[in-house]
């Protein structure tokens, strides 16, 4: 830990990380390297098929392979046994999604058996030896696909294989829409992705020997709310499990909810009451565990030929895979909220139809929802302006949502608290030389070569779902020691933490301790995700230590027999106003805290909790722009320069704040230059491995330029805003722009991501051989 | 792992962080879950199993391989270095401190694999250039840092082993 900084300052400061050393050093400790004595391993036999009757399943020679202790199919397990989604619209259809398939199987992966054995390796020969006889049913994999008449049954119990709808009117679009000077359509899909945590999923279920008590170390975002929803589907007292999540090897929102395995897991630790482990390999995390994205967005724009936007209609068509996890349903409907971006236009209609289909299912990958969203409005705007014939620039400032009309409210009905979005595009504008870009461009069209420069200027929400807590306790040491419900899967929450903690209570980073994912340890806690550990979790820290100031000053002030206005804090507790002399510590008010000697009236004991729901999201916004070029002879296109200009309010880190753009901007590449998880039509897996799934590696990084603005969220105590999802949200849309800027000679209007060579080649020669 | 095994065990011996084992392995037996399992070294890990993320690169005889991609049995007689054997007591290897140094890490789950990688490219390499320390990394996957840390990371160590 770097304590050199004085205890002044230390929010703001790029510190080196205080969870670094185990790590670098292999001492980490992560699901799979946890072993109990006596504990069994777990495998399951999967479903090749995306669609198919189960006709009978053989678990006979399993039984007998060596090793095995138990042998578990649909049949054998309560029906109960079933993950659930929460009942989002009255009129939502919740197929069943038990934990082993019964009778039937949705997608390739669903789990149909169960084996336990002594090794990961016996219990995995028992599985493959399970003898599964199908009958195939016709599947169907595109959303679009499936609403389509005559379209297969993606679940037969649901007709029309639709899971929800819903609509959402601002003001009079009709109306809008009659007095155009122009309306246009565009349809755009965004790609499907996988989250792709280097740790896969994994789970440790280790029952008391009375099956009274669990004891769950699970790879997980939120350890408080997984327990919740394993107690809910188990049946079993909630307060009697202890969820340990370790040190957990990324999210990324798809290790957000509950899985089948987990509980599986947990049913039969509880059942043979022994420790049970399953790890899922790459190959199982790839089909199993929630998908992002993949939503077709038909809109309709009304625009009157001075530029102002009258009107957008949006219609999502979300695909939600084949079952619904707690968190399925929630993506497609950021789209109510975001579908307007950053600017003024209160005439909007947005309807979502959220469909089932023979895929895994989908659920929240980093951005949920904000990153097709913001495609899809900046997408909108450059054709609005080529429409126009006007400006790209021009048509945003135009239309942009002005500082002095916040908090806004958008057509749809949502609060936006703050922004001041010229600002973000001033500075990437200066930063990228923007003026000198498009003079490039055009020089080097001159000379045949296929350039384009483009850009966003993108709002995104963070900090919203709930609550989240913190307790900061003063130690009779005078050491600082803090629960957290916000837990940490590589945001280096360990790090932040201590230094909001360390600024706050004036005292050393050494001196505090930042404990989390552990359900024994912290109270209640909702977990990280959607960008809101910092906002919502520091913000729960942040309370709770003003708290304990507050009392640990009247306590200083009864043991210096001043008047609790005349004490102020100085480094490592009080001192007396115009005395600086005349300090007290946090250890001597400890030690009166925790002996009686305190103010009468007062109750002993120095730690306070605060439960902090901001109730409202923080609305962050930026301007990510980006110069491409495409080789005319092979389709590959190359991002010449990325400059990316984010107001993520005030930064408590900027070293992790900088490595959380650069994790969340190479993520959003990933899905414009490479990334698509692909079904056939009927739903068999094409990309489930790292060999045909492009995921981005080090070389196909281009270089960043990174920028900020800083705009306090004037509704959190430390004037945070999110900052996790900023460069999905924003990068792919400005790269978008970008291409589709380097195509426009060629009389290409829109191609979806991700822009892979063969895609960007085929158009090109087609274009060329029309023109 | 072997007791009940319907394959017959084989004894290897090998060195693994200067430290001499003598043990009985399955003939299937991958290298990693050798060191994860019967040596309990939990650094090394598993993040794929197509041989493509390189989380469980280790040294064999002085070369980074991928421990998921060799059999134990392949490692009899052979000298093995894993992340545990790179610090000296309480100091950290140069590479283990660029990574800190210059926050090449978030999650870690890559990381012991990257600083074998890195180890081996700047043995081989004392100067590389950053093209040669992407080239080098084409075997490990990170999915937290985008990469731009790790390259400045490994640019950091360069510099502080080349200056010794
Ligand atoms: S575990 Fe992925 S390459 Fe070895
Ligand atoms: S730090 Fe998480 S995968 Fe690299």
């Amino acid at each position: 830990m770097t304590t050199e900084h004085e205890p002044n300052g230390l929010i703001g400061a790029s510190l080196k990380r205080v969870e670094d050393p185990p790590l670098i050093t292999g001492k980490g400790c992560y699901v799979d390297d946890i072993n109990l004595p006596g504990m069994l391993h777990l495998a399951f036999q999967r479903s090749p098929y995306p669609h198919a009757k189960i006709l009978s399943i053989d678990v006979g020679k399993a039984k007998t392979m060596p090793g095995v202790e138990a042998v578990i199919t649909g049949n054998d397990i309560s029906e109960k046994l079933n993950l659930s989604s929460s009942q989002v619209l009255p009129k939502m259809k919740i197929p069943p999604h038990p934990v082993l398939a019964r009778g039937a199987v949705h997608c390739v992966g669903a789990p149909v058996a169960a084996v336990v054995a002594k090794t990961r390796a016996q219990a995995e020969d028992a599985a493959n030896s399970i003898d599964v006889e199908y009958e195939a049913l016709p599947g169907v994999s595109n959303a679009e696909a499936a609403l389509e008449p005559g379209a297969p049954l993606a679940r037969e119990e649901i007709d029309g294989n639709i899971c929800y709808t819903m609509v959402k009117n601002g003001g009079d679009v009709d109306k809008a829409f009659a007095i155009a000077d122009h309306i246009f359509t565009m349809h755009i899909a965004s790609p499907r992705q996988v989250a792709l945590a280097m740790e896969p999923r994994g789970i440790v279920a280790s029952p008391d020997p009375f099956g009274k008590n669990l004891t769950l170390w699970l790879s997980t975002q939120g350890p408080h709310r997984a327990r919740a929803e394993i107690a809910n589907t188990l049946g079993f007292p909630e307060h009697k499990i202890h969820l340990i999540a370790p040190d957990v090897g990324g999210g990324f929102g798809s290790k957000g909810p509950v899985y089948r395995e987990d509980i599986v897991a947990c049913h039969l630790a509880l059942k043979l009451r022994k420790p049970i482990k399953w790890v899922a390999t790459r190959s199982e995390d790839f089909i199993t565990t929630i998908q992002g994205r993949d939503q077709a967005m038909t809109s309709e724009m009304a625009l009157r030929k001075d530029g102002k936007i009258l009107g957008l209609k949006v219609k999502v068509v979300a695909n939600l895979g084949a079952y619904l996890h707690s968190s399925t349903a929630g993506p497609p409907q950021r789209m109510l909220g975001m579908a307007c971006g950053s600017y003024q236009i209160k005439d909007c209609r947005v309807e979502i139809v959220a469909v089932f289909t023979n895929t895994c299912p989908t659920g929240p990958y980093r951005g949920a929802g904000r990153p097709e969203s913001v495609l899809n409005i900046e997408r909108l705007l450059d054709k609005a302006a080529a429409v126009l014939g006007m400006d790209r620039l021009e048509i945003r400032r135009k239309n942009f949502i002005q500082p002095d009309q916040f908090p806004y409210t958008t057509g749809t009905g949502v609060e936006y608290d703050s922004g001041d979005y010229e600002k973000p595009l001033r500075e990437a504008l200066k930063m990228s030389n923007y003026d000198d870009l498009l003079r490039q461009r055009d020089e080097r069209r001159k000379r045949g070569e296929l350039v384009g420069v483009g850009f966003s200027t993108f709002v995104e929400p963070s900090g919203g779902a709930g609550f989240e807590s913190g307790t900061v306790r003063v130690e009779r040491t005078g050491e600082i020691t803090v629960l957290t419900g916000s837990s940490s899967h590589g945001q280096g929450h360990e790090t932040s933490w201590a230094q909001i903690a360390a600024e706050l209570m004036k005292t050393s980073m050494d001196h505090v301790t930042i404990l989390h994912g552990d359900t024994h340890v912290s109270q209640q806690g909702t977990g990280t995700f959607g960008s809101r550990s910092a906002v919502v979790g520091g913000g729960a820290l942040a309370i709770a230590a003003e708290r304990v100031i507050e009392k640990g000053k009247r306590i200083a002030a009864h043991l210096v027999e001043a008047a609790p206005e005349d004490l102020v804090q100085s480094d490592g507790g009080f001192a007396v106003k115009g005395v600086p002399d005349k300090t007290i510590s946090w250890r001597q008010i400890a030690g009166a805290a925790y002996s009686g000697r305190v103010p009468e009236g007062m109750e002993i004991g120095l730690q306070e909790t605060a439960f902090f729901d901001p109730k409202r999201e923080a609305w962050g916004f930026g301007t990510h722009v980006a110069l491409v070029s495409i080789d005319r002879d092979t389709g590959k296109f190359t991002i010449e320069r990325l400059v990316l200009v984010d107001d993520c309010g005030v930064v408590i880190n900027p070293m992790i704040v900088e490595g959380q753009i650069h994790g969340g901007v190479a993520q959003g590449l990933g899905e414009a230059m490479r990334e698509q998880m692909l079904y056939s039509d009927d739903g068999q897996v094409q990309t489930g491995t790292f060999m045909n799934y492009a995921i981005m590696r080090a070389a196909d990084m281009p270089p960043m330029i990174l920028g900020e603005t800083i705009t306090p969220n004037p509704f959190n105590p430390l004037g945070v805003k999110g900052v996790g999802e900023c460069g999905t949200n924003g990068a792919p849309p400005s790269v978008a722009n970008a291409l589709m800027d380097a195509l426009a000679p060629l009389g290409i209007e829109h191609v979806d991501m991700p822009y892979t060579a063969p895609k960007l080649w085929a158009l090109i020669r087609n274009a060329e051989r029309k023109n | 792992m072997t007791a009940e095994a319907e394959y017959a065990a084989v004894p290897i011996n090998v060195a693994v962080n200067g430290i001499n084992y003598d043990a009985v392995v399955e003939p299937r037996t991958l290298l990693v879950y050798f060191l994860r399992e019967q040596l309990n070294l939990t650094g090394t890990h598993v993040g794929c199993d197509t041989s493509q993320c390189g989380a469980c690169t280790v040294h064999l005889n002085g070369r980074a391989v991928k421990s998921c991609t060799v059999l134990a049995v392949q490692a009899d007689g052979a000298e093995v270095k894993t992340v545990e054997g790179l610090a000296d007591g309480d100091n950290f290897h140069p590479v283990q401190e660029g990574f800190r140094e210059k926050h090449g890490l978030q999650c870690g789950y890559c990381t012991p694999g990257m600083i074998m990688t890195a180890v081996h490219l700047l043995e081989t390499n004392p100067n590389p250039s950053d093209d040669e320390i992407k080239h080098a990394l084409e075997g490990n996957l990170c999915r937290c840092t985008g990469y731009v840390n790790i390259v400045e990371s490994i640019k950091w160590a360069a510099e502080k082993m080349r200056k010794g």
